[in-house]
């Protein structure tokens, strides 16, 4: 079956069809009478024929050539892989939530207003905020939403001058492109020898041009930023803002919040931290919330409740506006607040410390055999720098192409970028002792096999549907659709 | 690393061949080198104005894109259209692989340049 | 306990042990004492499955859905059929439960079918390349504008008052924070109004964006523009549309647009309150590497097996952080393999059919009202699945007395369109049957 190699183009065959309509029920026209002939398609759209059976088996084919969390053990470093409970599809696909248009009367969406109310609080209690916007489609739509409140806040204060946004040399590639796209220069510090912020080049930076600060604390070695008090006074006392990358959430939840570490603004990854599927790419939902201070500038509408009704609220003067067009990824929220519902207030804390539980445990088994540069308590993922047997042939890169061949996804490599040859590994609190000894006896055995046999690790994998690819010749000379 | 001795070097590993008035501009062997497989080269259109400093072409590599920056001002005369169909021949020659021709403005900028006794040293320095 | 968190207490006790700490405290201990939480979450305790599901099944039994009201509503979400298998085909956990493939070699599956997506999109929209897809329509009008502004070098966008209201709103944020210009042209009768058009192109236009069929359902004179538009050296023409009408169509791309984009969630995806829906964006071979967000290629593996993988990634924030061409580092994933079941189910003849029932139906409802004496046209245009109305009595109170029948009336224009008092925007897409145009034409004609 991993050998199926067609694409659905080339099942096509004139006089096939998957569908059927009902008649049509009123007059047959001509279309020259609705539209003016020179807006007529004059040749017929080049779409494939084919037959449900067909278009299902390619489907289904095509999957098995896939891997997801419900196939095996995924420890990719900063995604938050846990498991997608199914009782949250059923809700997404309940015919009151899937079926109902975004422009309804209010009256007759209150359950999914009520849905987003409650959602907000909940998100809210678990970050510290006191108002969440739900519009944001994806984590780094929430940093650029973030970026713009931040950058509103100092409009309406007539403060023109800060337009600088700090950022870590840790920080996830997604940090200093949403400031660039919200306007913003950056400015990056520096980490210190033992991974978190340099309070010394922080303050260097610092000055009356400074918007704000983006930080992931957990950070992205998975340590946590101890002296985050005294970096959020640093940059509050310079007249900045403070940014939460929710990204690495998925240690604290319970435990501490960033609103109460100093942050201004948060945005959470729901697909990371409150178990939405991924999707295989998306889509996924980065609420954003913000302190009192910076309500006003939410983009609308904000959903409200009086007496006995919720609503839409748009009479926000100073909003930043749209950043989306209705009110986001509202199928996303029914899961997350499923996930909420599911495991409540015990359930999330305890997911958190297993979570961190997981990770000092996958570390602990594998620091004989790999490179730790930093040796103390991660949080919810550590990072290797590779083989700790220097000078060998063997790079990251093979390491996790060989992980494949035992039928596990590699954690995340090469990032961050500030640690050479870098494995960065998130169990998650999904996964039992029995699979993270397997993933740690495997990365053992490949440890062994760099020194032996390194040959068979540099050509992994070697079971996969397909094996290595030529990713220069794809981007020398690109073909991004089929031309047959 | 192979070095040419009649070019002018920056810090930033291009090349310049000053030609009267005008200088072709281009990346050293060991800025190709590391780079890896070069697969784009996005130049500048003739008649664009760079000042000293300002990146003029981006080199794209699979995992990788560097900003090219110039070290003079000037206005571009000529762009090498060959790197547009082929990247490649910038890791396979890459002094022959000049990637704009500019008109300069200010010849005592070229005073700040490496000769290639100079930039080989650099380079020994950077190892 | 609970059923998504496999360890034991003695597994605990054990990796712990391993570890070389007492308790799972420890693992906390540098969080330092002023910023912990200190005590539990506000927040419930935890449910069984069969609590949560009557929970969230009484919620959503509050809402009235499409199957218990008839759609009239279009405006940007639309009503359109879709076949079963596209949820049984996104519903197989080897698709929704993957990462962004990253990892191609076990990510073909994924990238295959974004591939096919890429072809087409492209196709239906008659353009050289489309990307893996963006958010939704409206994100997809503000990236495009970026874009637009980067080619051309140039900081001023046109933006048509016959785009639709929610994705100008969006532009108009991303232009704020990005530092360029938006104009809003107005509209005459329901179209773009092109002598004011004309008037404000110059050479400091980046783009002119329009939409066809535009907000009123109206097909726009696509080709007056975009003769205008290619007169000014660099000045890129934007057209966003309804990929259903493209069924019976001509593509922008034959209309000569540079880039095309709009939103796709009439392509299977549900209403579900408006997200998740799919952005898609398609441009000319020149700009492919001005695009943003994801895109796969095709290539070879190491055995010279035909394989897929995401290509031009130099473009994108992993590598270039604060110079990407965009932040956006998702697509819309499962959407876009719903689009692409959509697509080829339907094939060659069925979104022909699609279209070509659409509008009949929506020509019908329109004569029918008409007819009535009661309701006039508000323009006089040709136009594809919807139309506007207008009468003596407010849009509240019709929607209010159609709800009373169970039917979910049109757009109220006039939030957005003040000059337009009482007028409405009716939808008809080719789920509608006769019989119920029928009783909405009858039920209109009792209310006045």
């Amino acid at each position: 079956m991993r050998e199926y190699n067609k694409l659905i183009f080339e099942l096509s065959k004139e006089g096939r069809t998957a569908y059927k309509l009902p008649k049509m029920d009123v007059e047959e026209v001509d279309l020259k009478e609705f539209v003016p002939e020179e807006y007529l398609r004059d040749e017929e759209l080049d779409f494939p024929e084919v037959s449900e059976v067909e278009v299902i088996r390619h489907y289904t084919n095509l999957s098995n050539k896939n891997y997801g969390v419900d196939t095996g053990f995924y420890p990719l470093g900063s995604c938050t892989m846990k498991y997608n409970p199914k009782i949250n599809e059923n809700m997404a696909r309940l015919d009151g939530f899937a079926n109902i248009h975004p422009y309804q009367p209010e009256e007759t969406v209150q359950g999914a207003l009520k849905l987003m109310h409650e959602l907000d609080e909940a998100l809210c209690e678990l970050t510290g905020m006191d108002k969440m916007t739900l519009q944001p489609a994806a984590g780094a739509h929430g940093e650029l939403t973030g970026l713009m409140l931040i950058k509103a806040y100092h409009e309406k204060r007539g403060d023109t001058k800060r337009t600088k946004i700090i950022v870590p040399d840790s920080a996830h590639g997604t940090n200093p492109a949403s400031a660039a796209m919200a306007g913003f220069d950056t400015l990056e510090v520096k980490s210190t020898e033992e991974g978190t912020v340099d309070i010394e080049s922080l303050k260097n930076v610092l000055s009356d041009e400074i918007a704000g600060l983006m930080l992931t604390n957990p950070n992205t070695l998975g340590l946590f930023e101890k002296d985050i008090k005294e970096i959020a006074d640093l940059v509050h006392s310079c007249g900045g803002l403070l940014y939460y990358d929710g990204a690495n959430a998925n240690a604290i939840m319970g435990i501490t919040r960033p609103g109460d570490m100093g942050f201004d603004v948060v945005h959470l990854n729901l697909h990371k931290t409150l178990s939405t599927p991924h999707g295989g790419g998306g889509p996924g939902s980065g609420p954003v919330g913000v302190k009192k201070s910076l309500i006003e500038y939410l983009p609308v509408p904000v959903v409200e409740k009086d007496e006995n009704r919720y609503f839409l609220n748009y009479d926000y003067p100073n909003t930043i506006g749209k950043v989306k067009d209705f009110y986001g990824h509202f199928g996303v929220l029914v899961k997350t607040y499923s996930y909420i519902l599911t495991m409540g207030k015990d359930g999330l804390k305890k997911a958190s410390e297993i979570a961190v539980l997981n990770s000092n445990y996958v570390m602990s088994l594998l620091r004989d055999d790999y490179y730790l540069p930093i040796d103390t308590i991660y949080k919810h993922e550590f990072v290797l720098g590779g083989l700790k047997e220097e000078n060998l042939e063997v790079k990251t890169l093979d390491i996790a192409k060989r992980l494949l061949d035992f039928g596990f996804h590699p954690p995340t490599v090469y990032f961050p970028l500030i640690i050479n040859e870098a494995l960065m590994i998130e169990p998650t609190e999904t996964e039992s002792k029995e699979t993270l000894d397997k993933f740690a006896n495997v990365l053992k055995q490949i440890a062994k096999e760099a020194i032996e046999n390194p040959e068979i690790v540099k050509e992994a994998p070697h079971n996969t549907p397909v094996r290595r690819i030529d990713e220069t010749k794809a981007a020398r000379k690109p073909v991004l659709k089929y031309e047959g | 690393m192979k070095i040419l001795e009649d070019l002018l070097y920056t810090n930033d590993h291009e090349w310049l061949k000053v030609e009267e008035d005008k200088a072709y501009i281009g990346i050293t062997d060991y800025a190709q080198d590391a780079l890896g497989d070069i697969v784009y080269v996005e130049l500048p259109e003739v008649d664009d104005e760079f000042e000293m400093e300002e990146a003029f072409a981006v080199v794209e590599s699979v995992k990788a894109a560097a900003d090219i920056y110039i070290p003079v001002d000037g206005r571009v005369l000529e762009i090498n259209e060959d790197l547009e169909d082929d990247p490649s021949l910038v890791n396979e020659d890459p002094y022959e692989s000049w990637m704009i021709a500019v008109e300069l403005e200010d010849k005592s900028q070229l005073d700040e340049l490496m000769n290639s006794g100079e930039y080989e040293k650099f380079l020994e320095e950077e190892e | 306990m609970y059923p998504y968190i496999p360890n034991t207490s003695d597994d605990e006790k054990k990796m712990l042990e391993s570890i070389g700490v007492d308790s799972i405290e420890e693992l906390f201990s540098d969080i330092p004492k002023e910023v912990q939480l200190g005590r539990e979450l506000n927040l419930k305790e935890s449910m069984s499955e069969l609590e949560v599901e009557k929970y969230i099944t009484k919620l959503s039994s509050k809402n009235k859905s499409i199957n218990d009201l008839t759609c009239f509503l279009g405006a940007g979400a639309y009503d359109h059929y879709i076949p079963s298998i596209v949820d049984h085909i996104i519903s197989r956990s080897e698709f929704y439960t993957s990462y962004t493939p990253y990892q191609a070699e076990i990510s073909q599956g994924t990238l295959q079918y974004i591939f096919e997506y890429q072809t087409l999109i492209s196709r239906l929209t008659g353009m050289d390349v489309s990307n893996a897809s963006l958010y939704d329509g409206g994100s997809a009008i503000g990236e495009a504008s970026i874009m637009a502004v980067n080619i051309s070098r140039k900081e001023e966008i046109i933006v048509s008052k016959t785009v639709h209201p929610e994705s100008r709103k969006v532009l108009k944020t991303y232009a704020h924070t990005q530092g360029f210009k938006v104009i809003e042209i107005d509209e005459s009768d329901g179209v773009t109004n092109l002598e004011q058009l004309k008037e404000n192109i110059n050479k400091n236009t980046a783009a002119v964006i329009v939409q066809s069929p535009n907000f009123f359902g109206i097909i726009e004179d696509i080709k007056s523009i975009e003769e205008m538009v290619h007169k000014v050296k660099k000045t890129m023409f934007i057209v966003s549309t309804d990929p259903i009408s493209l069924g019976i169509l001509k593509s922008p791309g034959e209309l000569g647009a540079d880039i095309v984009v709009g939103e796709g969630q009439s392509l299977g995806i549900p209403l579900s309150y408006g997200g998740p829906y799919l952005g898609f964006i398609a441009t000319k071979k020149k700009h492919m590497r001005k695009l943003p967000g994801r895109i796969v290629g095709e290539s070879t593996d190491v055995d010279g097996k035909r394989a897929f993988v995401l290509t031009l990634q130099a473009r994108e924030q992993h590598i270039r952080r604060d110079k990407a061409t965009s932040n956006i580092c998702t697509n819309q994933g499962l959407n876009v393999l719903a689009s692409v079941v959509y697509m080829v189910t339907l094939g060659k003849k069925g979104l022909k059919e699609v279209a070509t029932q659409s509008i009949a139906k929506a020509h019908y409802a329109y004569d029918k009202m008409i007819a009535t004496g009661k309701y006039k046209p508000l323009f006089n245009k040709p136009f594809f699945k919807e139309f506007a109305i207008t009468s003596n009595m407010p849009g509240e109170k019709i929607n209010d007395e159609l709800l009373k029948e169970n039917v979910l009336g049109g757009f109220i224009l006039d939030e957005n369109y003040p000059q337009y008092e009482n007028g409405i925007l009716y939808c008809v897409t080719e789920k509608r049957s006769k019989e119920e145009i029928d009783k909405l034409v009858s039920v209109l004609e009792g209310i006045i």
